[in-house]
């Protein structure tokens, strides 16, 4: 007789757990983390904005990137220290505290990507992963972010310039504006998934320049920092870069790229369109309606006690931009 | 007390930026969002007394009132010297054209006036005026709530439970509320 015997460690199928579950059990025990810490209520635990964020096995890879100094568009200011432009973020993807990109987007997946480039163009085409870093030449350029809550940083990115990309494609002539888009995914962005986490905001977010901004030499788009890979909760796998407009115009972890004969939508302006207009260019005489716009906080390596609070210059001191607005009342566009 | 220990640790890490990416946001979320979670502990107080007869708990109403206070000096002095450096022209600016920090502002000296007269003696001297000053707990909180949602840039989650927190707690009181709807409206 050959029966069949089931061996003591087989389970029927309906006993296995699923491997989503499986791979969520850290999620669990972080949701139970939360509840009992805080009946304890101890500072230590408590106050961290990331409490369990030492999970070594679910860091999300940089890898070194090779690039060419570009001295002659680099400032020379004080470098903001790689630890802080990589844990303050504003990802709304991922949360809208400035902790939370580095919180929660340690798992985000950038192998494979694609890029398209499209829209009024005489030659679509999408670049892949690794095209992403070795299509252009790399730069490494230093340049000044100033972001629209007052709060600046110095960063050397990584990155071509924007018009060696759009060339490529052949735009026509019809083509006036440059329209963006960042990758859509609620299952890998939780702030996409959930109102709550993501501050109401419309998503996919997009943003959008004039064609002869997107083709100014100073616009980049960016694959990395501080010689590395681009971090995901700074935009991995590629974003953009607009020195002299606030923080928010540099839209991250771009997928579509499209060339168009009309102004698109772009994400800040639609939300509060009396707060943010498309142009968003650094403005310290124009104000924010809600606060002032005419100093800012330069992040460096400073603490509580740093004296940090310097003037905001026009174009974030980008004046050879200025040209382009030539003509334009900057109070209207902003 | 854990209000004072926890606020020396929080400055503490500041000044010694190890652990916070932008230590002054840190500071005024910290102190901020502090005195409204202390403010509306304190306002727990006296429902919970009323309904399950917590005497006991009638203690801790004033300090924790006076924590409230004590986090949202610590706020304002916070943003003038670290977020704002001692740039006085941009404090006046700011406390004329500025809605939400004019609104805090207000809060905060309704705040203050209630701290200074919360001693036995003030109690004995302004008799019914007392309660009547510490009454304006109620335009207050709505007022420090009102500051904090007007400075964000998006209304997330935490905004929103603090607002049905205050909800809450201010249903609690509707029979209070009712009798002085009553006396108001004869």
């Amino acid at each position: 007789m050959t029966g069949y015997r089931r061996s003591s460690f087989s389970l029927p199928e309906h006993m296995v757990t699923d491997e989503k579950v499986y791979q969520s059990r850290r999620t669990l025990l972080k949701r139970l983390g939360y509840v009992g810490a805080s009946g304890l209520l101890a500072p230590r635990t408590s106050l961290a904005s990331g409490w369990f964020d030492d999970e070594p096995e679910t860091a999300f890879k940089t890898v070194p990137l090779d690039a060419q100094a570009a001295p002659d568009v680099s400032t020379s200011e004080t470098l903001t220290p790689e630890q802080r432009v990589i844990s303050h973020n504003n990802f709304y993807e991922f949360g809208t505290a400035k902790s939370d990109p580095k919180n929660n987007a340690q798992g985000f997946k950038v192998d494979p990507w694609t890029l398209q480039i499209d829209g009024l163009v005489e030659a679509p085409y999408s670049l892949g992963y690794e095209d992403l870093t070795t299509a252009f030449p790399l730069q490494e350029r230093i340049y000044r972010l100033r972001c629209v809550e007052a709060w600046s940083m110095v960063i050397p990115w990584i990155g071509f310039e924007l018009n060696a990309l759009l060339k490529k494609a052949k735009p026509m002539s019809s083509a006036r504006y440059v329209a963006f888009e960042t990758l859509y995914d609620p299952e890998q962005m939780p702030g996409q998934a959930s109102r709550f986490v993501g501050g109401g905001i419309d998503y996919p977010y997009v943003e959008g320049l004039r064609i002869d901004e997107a083709m100014h030499p100073l616009t980049i788009l960016s694959v990395g920092l501080y010689g590395k890979t681009l971090p995901a909760q700074n935009g991995a796998p590629i974003r953009l870069v607009v020195p002299w407009k606030y923080g928010f115009k540099s839209i991250k972890s771009i997928v579509r790229i499209r060339l168009t004969d009309t102004q698109p939508p772009t994400t800040w302006n639609r939300l509060a369109p009396q707060e943010y207009g498309f142009y968003a260019n650094v403005n310290p005489a124009v104000d924010h309606p809600r606060w002032s716009q005419a100093s800012e906080r330069r992040i460096t390596s400073g603490g509580l006690l740093a004296r940090n609070r310097i003037d905001t210059l026009p174009f974030n001191g980008y004046s050879e931009v200025a040209s382009l607005y030539k003509g334009m009342d900057l109070r209207r566009y902003y | 007390m854990l209000a004072a220990v926890w606020l020396c640790w929080v400055y503490y890490h500041a000044i010694a930026t190890t652990r916070y990416s932008d230590p002054v946001e840190e500071v005024l979320h910290f102190t901020g969002t502090g005195a409204i979670n202390l403010l509306l502990l304190s306002l727990t107080i006296s429902p919970l007394i009323r309904r399950f007869r917590l005497s006991p708990l009638f203690a801790l109403r004033r300090p924790l009132g006076l924590w409230a206070l004590a986090y949202g000096l610590t706020h304002v002095v916070s943003f003038i010297l670290f977020e704002l450096q001692l740039d006085w022209q941009q404090l006046l600016d700011a406390l004329i054209s500025r809605p939400y920090i004019i609104v805090g502002f207000i809060a905060l000296l309704l705040l203050s006036a209630m701290g200074v007269t919360s001693t036995r003696g003030w109690q004995r001297r302004l008799g019914p005026r007392w309660q009547r000053l510490h009454n304006s707990v109620y335009v207050a909180a709505p007022l420090v709530l009102l500051h904090y949602l007007w400075s964000l840039k998006t209304i997330g989650l935490e905004p929103l439970l603090y607002c049905c927190a205050l909800l809450l707690l201010m249903l609690l009181r509707r029979q209070q509320w009712q009798r002085w709807w009553r006396r108001a409206m004869p």
